[in-house]
């Protein structure tokens, strides 16, 4: 038994994904490990994203079980919580296919980033971090009321938060932007100002959509240290779809492959870099198999 | 607070020609030189060109409307007057005007106009910002004491001007939270001011409830019929938002219209007890404010009175939403402007940001138009038509989304202009006695208003500070900032 099997943080069972009559996933299942991280892999258009949609609530699959454990023993709750609600009582099992996205960040704690950059533009990088700590900063201000009249609780909250902002902003090496608007930013920054914004939420577990996307090597070199670092010191587990190989096998506990919206193969990343199905989704078959198959149709 | 304009990224401000024909040059490998050699021959033939199909187009247009007048002819019939001078006349401007045009500011490297545009677009917005709060704010305090020792003929006008156009500040901040904050395009935002001035007009001339009770029910009242629109306009965006709430201002006109026992319909509702001061009318006589203060009587008390009050209620709305903005749920206005998928992955409950900037918004225009049916004792359905919601609106894009001091500004500008655009009579002495300037008020009001959104299109004030900062505030520039699209 796989260490991610014995003590999961995300199950997905069975999902699927249909728009009309596109079958985007079938009949999806997997785990992510706690602490771990764990990449989903696929050639273009295998449903790596439809599969983050549904994970963090953007689209609302049609059928399967996704279920989030904040503790271990949390699963044990499974069959009474999807006969029942959605949410266990001690709020630390969250069906996720149940809950509006803005549920699934604020409650169940999943922060995830986008392919296409969606950083808040106008505004600063320290601002783009304050607003991930929104619902935190809207309890400190007592919803605004305690926020008008300046109480102490509400100026002690927003410290905390710039606090926790700065951190981020060294961790990600963007002090010195820090007041500059995020549209302004060179392209790596703003990638990793979405990672420092994902995890100013808080998260138990962190989607990263293509983080590597469009970076150069020394600046994935650092990505990889940074996803550490998150892993290892903050002990938040990430599920990450990359398509750069040196990013994906280096850094990964747990690879899950996907083509046509199927899994061809789950496992460490040297079992799945030795796996034929996955070679051959990847890359095709071998060239002797082609020319087997050349001779018999006669070319 | 330290202040610095970060540099865009097209912080080039040449006129945009002259970069794109360097453009062009570099494409094609030519020298820029040999461009501007071959440019004179063709500029004068074009021009001519053009201008000879704009004087063409012209004729074609003015030969049936300015050429032929329709009179009362001989017993019932219409008669035809020729009028083909001033056709020609009509032709003859255009044709040497769109040359001139051709000639020195379209189809040249240098138009002569590019000074006057270059300076007017780099302005820089918050040094002006940062002397004209203050001075402005001064001149709003000392306005009365001004207007009633140096002038005191034209006190009275001048006072109710200047109400009028505080009243006119105070809606625009209040729709500047819902459009220029949140940016969501609202359209119907008089029917909040309308909801404010009946709740108040009902209340007090049903139940003799005074205005200091009234002002804060209207705005809850007000901030209540917010919610009930943000409801159903959650799901919308853009175009679609600014249609539905379109509908939403226009039902509730309607409503006013015709729930007769209510509202009394079209005749309005009259006799709207006039503010006290916190009790004390202004009236002549026993237990009168004149009297109560030892002064003697004057109309202009009370007139005084409500200045101030509408100054109070548009600071008041000023500051709270200035402070609002800096708070958690004003920085998720702002970013719900920004990117709305973003916010929901941040766990921001978006439907509630909405309602709460939808309420919040409305509230203020509850107020303004309590405000409204005291100074004026008189309403009907009539003062809340769309093309309120429109001045409104054009107030807070002209002044700049989100910028209060640009709302002020636009403000005094556009209700300011069309009052001074009322006393034209000085070009009588120009165009002769039988002209009427008024006619041509909202023409020449069209035009600067074309000019401004042409030369500075982000409004008066397009840059945005941040509500929070690390080191130094630095100003946000125009271009990285989203405008309102619902």
């Amino acid at each position: 038994m796989n260490r991610w099997e014995s003590d999961p943080i995300l199950t997905v069972e069975h999902l699927s994904m249909r728009f009309g009559g596109l079958i985007a996933i079938n009949d999806l299942s997997f785990v992510a490990g706690r602490g771990d991280i764990t990449a989903l892999i696929g050639p273009n258009g295998a449903g790596k994203t439809t599969v983050f949609n549904c994970i963090t609530g953007f689209y609302k699959p049609t059928e399967g079980r996704i279920a989030l454990a904040h503790s271990p023993e949390a699963f044990s709750q499974l069959p009474e919580i999807t006969a029942g609600s959605r949410v266990s009582a001690g709020g630390s099992l969250y069906l996720l296919e149940r809950m509006a996205e803005f549920e699934i960040a604020k409650r169940a704690r999943v922060a995830r980033t986008f392919q296409n950059i969606r950083l808040f533009g106008g505004m600063t990088a320290v601002e783009n971090l304050m607003i991930a700590q929104h619902n935190k900063l809207m309890v400190a201000s007592l919803y605004t009321v305690g926020g008008i009249f300046g109480l102490p609780a509400y100026r002690e909250g927003e410290r905390l938060a710039m606090d926790k902002a700065v951190y981020w902003l060294e961790r990600v090496g963007l002090t010195e932007r820090a007041d500059d608007p995020a549209a302004d930013l060179p392209y790596g920054a703003q990638r990793r100002l979405e990672i420092a914004r994902a995890m100013c939420t808080d998260p138990l577990l962190l989607c990263l959509d293509e983080p590597a996307a469009g970076l150069n090597p020394r600046e994935s070199a650092d990505l990889n240290a940074l996803l550490r670092f998150i892993r290892d010191e903050h002990k938040i587990s990430i599920l990450l779809i990359e398509h750069d190989m040196g990013v994906v096998m280096e850094i990964s506990d747990h690879i899950v492959v996907l083509d046509y919206g199927e899994k061809i193969s789950d496992g460490s990343a040297d079992f799945v870099r030795n796996d034929p199905r996955v070679i051959a989704a990847y890359l095709g078959v071998e060239d002797e198999e082609v020319e087997v198959v050349e001779q018999e149709v006669g070319l | 607070m330290a202040t610095e304009v970060t540099q865009g990224r097209a912080a080039d401000l040449r006129p945009a020609g002259a970069g794109a024909q360097e453009q062009g040059a570099a494409v094609t490998g030519k020298p820029p030189a040999a461009l501007a050699m071959r440019a004179p021959r063709n500029v004068l033939a074009e021009s001519v060109k053009d201008a000879f199909l704009a004087a063409l187009i012209t004729l074609a247009l003015a030969v049936p409307l300015v050429g032929m007048q329709t009179v009362a002819g001989a017993g019932f019939g219409l008669a035809l007057n020729y009028r083909w001078g001033q056709v020609a006349v009509i032709v003859a401007v255009v044709f040497v005007g769109r040359l001139l045009l051709n000639l020195f500011v379209w189809k040249v490297d240098r138009p002569v106009t590019g000074v006057f545009s270059g300076t007017l677009a780099n302005i820089p917005s918050l040094p002006v910002g940062k002397i004209a709060t203050p001075l402005l704010l001064l001149l709003a305090f000392a306005l009365p004491i001004i207007v009633i020792s140096y002038a005191p003929q034209q006190s009275r006008y001048v006072l109710d001007v200047g109400t009028l156009i505080l009243t006119y500040v105070m809606l625009g901040w209040g729709l500047n939270i819902v459009v220029g904050l949140a940016g969501l395009l609202d359209l119907g935002y008089v029917a909040f001011y309308a909801v404010g001035a009946y709740s108040y007009a009902l209340l007090a001339v049903n139940f003799g409830w005074s205005f200091w009770i009234c002002l804060p029910l209207a705005g809850i009242l007000a901030a209540f019929w917010g919610i009930i629109l943000g409801f159903p306009v959650l799901r919308l965006r853009g175009d679609y938002l600014a249609i539905v709430t379109l509908a939403f201002g226009e039902i509730i006109r309607l409503v006013l219209i015709n729930w007769f026992d209510l509202t009394n319909g079209p005749n309005g509702i009259s006799q709207i007890p006039r503010p006290s001061f916190f009790g004390i009318e202004f009236i002549r006589g026993e237990g009168g404010f004149a009297e109560t203060f030892g002064l003697p009587f004057s109309p202009n008390h009370r007139i005084v009175f409500l200045y101030y009050l509408i100054l109070l209620l548009a600071l008041v709305t000023s500051i709270v939403s200035a402070r609002i903005r800096r708070l958690p749920v004003g920085r998720a206005w702002e970013a719900l402007r920004e990117d709305e998928i973003a916010c929901r992955s941040l766990g921001i409950n978006t439907t509630n940001t909405k309602l709460t900037a939808f309420a919040m918004g409305a509230m203020f225009g509850g107020f303004a138009g309590s405000f409204f049916a005291t100074r004026q004792g008189f309403i009907s359905p009539e003062s809340f038509n769309f093309l309120e919601s429109a001045t409104i609106l054009a107030i807070v894009v002209l002044g700049g989304l989100g910028s209060q001091i640009g709302v002020a500004v636009a403000a005094v500008v556009m209700i300011g202009g069309i009052e001074i655009l009322r006393n034209l009579s000085w070009l009588k002495a120009i165009f002769g006695p039988d002209f009427d300037p008024t006619n041509y008020r909202m023409l020449i009001f069209g035009i600067v208003m074309v000019m401004i959104m042409v030369w500075r299109p982000r409004g008066l004030v397009s840059t945005r500070v941040p509500a929070v900062y690390l080191r130094k505030r630095k100003v946000v520039s125009a271009e990285f900032v989203e405008e309102g699209r619902g």
